[in-house]
């Protein structure tokens, strides 16, 4: 295999009786768009959370950077440079959009609390630098709000460009992008997709995307997995696999997997 | 400008002629004096909202703290013992907003942490110490006062950090039943440490602490000042309390304008999001409790030394209640607005309910009737006492609060940021929005 940046081996999630997630594999190479789609309930979420350390596997391993990440806290994920977005915007409601931004820099802060109490030289240019920063991803969203605003009061597609300028503020090696496009008209959603390619394409971040537009996933990502009811059952370029009868079965029941496979 | 210095100017000549000793005998004269005292604090806040320069505002809101007001309180002790108190339950306030208002952890039980600091110089401060550790080296000397107060603050810390170990787990209502437990507990454990081994003197409480040292007098003596200790001792005690205070305001307004504060205030709005930035949630909390309690700790210990005697009664659950009520009513969140919700609750309790006590009292000597239902006032019963109302006071308060300003006096403002080079020509083009951040 190629240079794995994420790696699960047979990760498996159970909520009392339910196998959430059963027994995945799933890898990513460095500089990839890769999506993972499936039905609802599939269990995309719920990887999700296992990589981004919000659940611990019952069974199985996540490596990321050659290093094991099953088992660490969320905050400690981040740290290693996995950041990631909600499939529901999860703002910071009641802070401005450059204090959004400003919190998800907190795993390169390095000013410590004497520091801030102290307001020592280093502390104030840290502090500029990282606003400055901030200002930078705030237009490389395309955000067109004003910065200074709380950030409940934004529209819906300006507070998913926060989110996303949120999750680059760590500047992570690998961003999970839970649904970007969710609820987005088309022109949104095609200038999404736009960001998602220049996030790799400028940036060099590995992105891995949870979707449902297939417009989306067809149109970006190098690779695709499907999973359904936990369980990956295929893998590929996007292309093949949407020929793939099992994931058609998936989607639409069984009698159109047969009929399209003519 | 012209407006700001004429209120100032007048409210203060009110209440200087208010506190001299002319007027006493006058019915409600206390309820007069309140008035005045609160139009004369209210000048701090006509300063703070005027659109003066910052180093003007400051030079004027230093002279009404520190000349102004001491003036008045040598004519009327009384109003430097209300100032004091307001001092004190605004550290207080400040340390809880820390914990409530930035990081939205419900304490029921802070009070916990002010008693801390109290039993710590009560005990080695007086003679209490011999009795629970068999020795004869205290009362340790007025001197140690001061070392002391950072250890105050360092244990209340400590003591935040402890309690917080085992309790962060929990988020909202249980956390805030947990903190209100473990204030209790801490107070019954104080009313409880008289045997085996006599440390707290248990309800009896701790009298004779050892007040900090008057290092001042050698030099107000050779500048030919004389003033008897009980005048001095109530002005040390307000200057320090100031002091404190000003020491609060000036970190937490640096830990607000912070990492720090930001860290806090995105685990308030949402934990899981704030985690997945990276945030180490206990780690953060623990900081916001240990944060929070130093201030508690440090001004339980100058309160002890100023009282001169403490025992568990000075720390209910009410004393909690009435510090998270400051938070609420200022504004939760809010630096200024913990600041104005402690003055507000503690000249209501202090000056204006004993206020309309006291006219009631003068009333019901002389033979006057509530008219229309002809009823003498001199049959008022005391259990309508107003005095009595301290917690009808409260909760009707929080009411009304909830009811007309939920976010409080002055609520939270964001701090808004600027690119250092584009501030000067890009504040006019952010100007038309810019006033909608400051609100919510």
């Amino acid at each position: 295999m190629a240079d794995l940046l994420l790696e699960c081996r047979r990760v498996t999630k159970r909520f009392g009786g339910l196998v959430a997630v059963n027994a995945v594999d799933f890898g990513v190479e460095r500089g990839r768009i890769v999506s993972v789609i499936g039905p609802n309930g599939a269990g995309k979420t719920t990887l999700f959370n296992i990589i981004s350390g919000f659940y611990r596997p019952d069974a199985g391993e996540v490596w990321f950077e050659g290093r094991r990440i099953d088992g660490l806290r969320p905050d400690q994920v981040a740290a290693r440079g996995i950041s990631r977005t909600f499939q529901n915007i999860r703002l910071f409601q009641n802070m401005t959009v450059l204090e959004n931004i400003l919190v998800g820099m907190h795993t390169r802060i390095r000013a410590n609390v004497v520091q801030v109490l102290a307001r020592s030289r280093a502390f104030r240019e840290e502090e500029r630098a990282l606003v400055e920063e901030a200002f930078r991803l705030f237009r490389f969203v395309g955000l067109k709000a004003n910065p200074n605003e709380l950030a409940k009061n934004l529209p819906y597609g300006e507070q998913r460009k926060v989110e996303f300028a949120r999750a680059l503020a760590s500047r992570p090696k690998l961003v999970l992008l839970d649904e970007p496009t969710a609820g987005m008209n088309p022109q949104e959603m095609a200038e999404t997709t736009q960001l998602i390619r220049r996030l790799r394409d400028e940036l060099g971040i590995t992105v891995v995307l949870i979707e449902h537009q297939m417009r989306v996933v067809m149109g970006i990502s190098e690779r695709v997995t499907v999973l359904d009811y936990g369980e990956k059952i295929a893998e590929g370029p996007p292309a093949v696999v949407r020929r793939d009868p099992r994931v058609i079965e998936a989607y639409l029941g069984r009698g159109a997997a047969l009929g399209s496979a003519d | 400008m012209l407006a700001v210095g004429a209120y100032i100017f007048t409210a203060t000549l009110i209440t200087l002629w208010l506190s001299g000793p002319g007027l006493r005998q006058v019915l409600g004269y206390s309820l007069l004096l309140a008035l005045g005292f609160v139009a004369f604090l209210g000048s701090l806040l006509v300063l703070y909202y005027a659109p003066l320069s910052r180093n003007l505002k400051l030079a004027l809101g230093l002279i009404i703290l520190v000349l102004l007001l001491p003036t008045m309180g040598v004519q009327n002790t009384f109003l430097l013992e209300v100032a004091t108190q307001v001092g004190i339950f605004a550290a207080l306030a400040l340390g809880l907003n820390i914990v409530v208002g930035f990081a939205g952890l419900l304490d029921l039980g802070y009070v916990a942490f002010y008693a801390v600091g109290a039993y710590l110089w009560a005990i080695v401060g007086s003679n209490q110490g011999n009795i629970a550790f068999n020795t004869d080296i205290f009362p340790l000397a007025p001197a140690w006062f001061f070392p002391f107060l950072l250890m105050a603050v360092g244990v209340a810390a400590m003591t935040g950090i402890l309690l917080g170990l085992p309790v962060l787990r929990l988020r909202g209502d249980y956390l805030a039943i947990v903190t209100l437990a473990f204030g209790e507990v801490i107070r019954v454990v104080v009313n409880n440490l008289d045997k085996p081994i006599n440390l707290t003197n248990g309800p009896q409480g701790i009298r004779a602490i050892q007040r900090p040292p008057l290092f001042f007098k050698p030099v107000l003596t050779a500048l030919g000042i004389t003033a008897d200790d009980a005048t001095l001792y109530a002005l040390y005690f307000y200057f320090l309390v100031l002091l404190v205070v000003g020491f609060a305001v000036v970190l937490t307004r640096r830990l607000e304008n912070s990492w720090v504060g930001r860290a806090w205030t995105a685990i308030r709005e949402d934990e899981l999001a704030a985690q997945a930035m990276g945030i180490p949630l206990v780690r953060m909390k623990l900081a916001a409790f240990a944060a929070g309690a130093s201030f508690a700790g440090a001004m339980g210990m100058i309160f002890g030394a100023k009282q001169y005697f403490i025992n568990p009664e000075s720390f209910t659950f009410m004393e909690s209640i009435g510090v998270l009520a400051m938070v609420i009513v200022g504004g939760m969140g809010s630096v200024p607005g913990a600041i104005v919700g402690a003055t507000v609750v503690t000249v209501l309790n202090l000056q204006v309910l004993k206020g309309l006590s006291l006219l009631l009292n003068q009333l019901r000597a002389t033979d006057a009737v509530i008219p229309v239902i002809n009823y003498p006032l001199a049959r008022w019963p005391t259990q309508l006492d107003p005095a009595k109302y301290e917690r009808l006071v409260f909760g009707v308060l929080l009411v009304i609060m909830s009811i007309l300003r939920p976010q409080g006096i002055i609520p939270e403002r964001r701090h808004q940021l600027e690119l250092e080079e584009r501030r000067a020509e890009a504040a006019p083009a952010l100007a038309p929005t810019a006033g909608g951040g400051a609100d919510g």
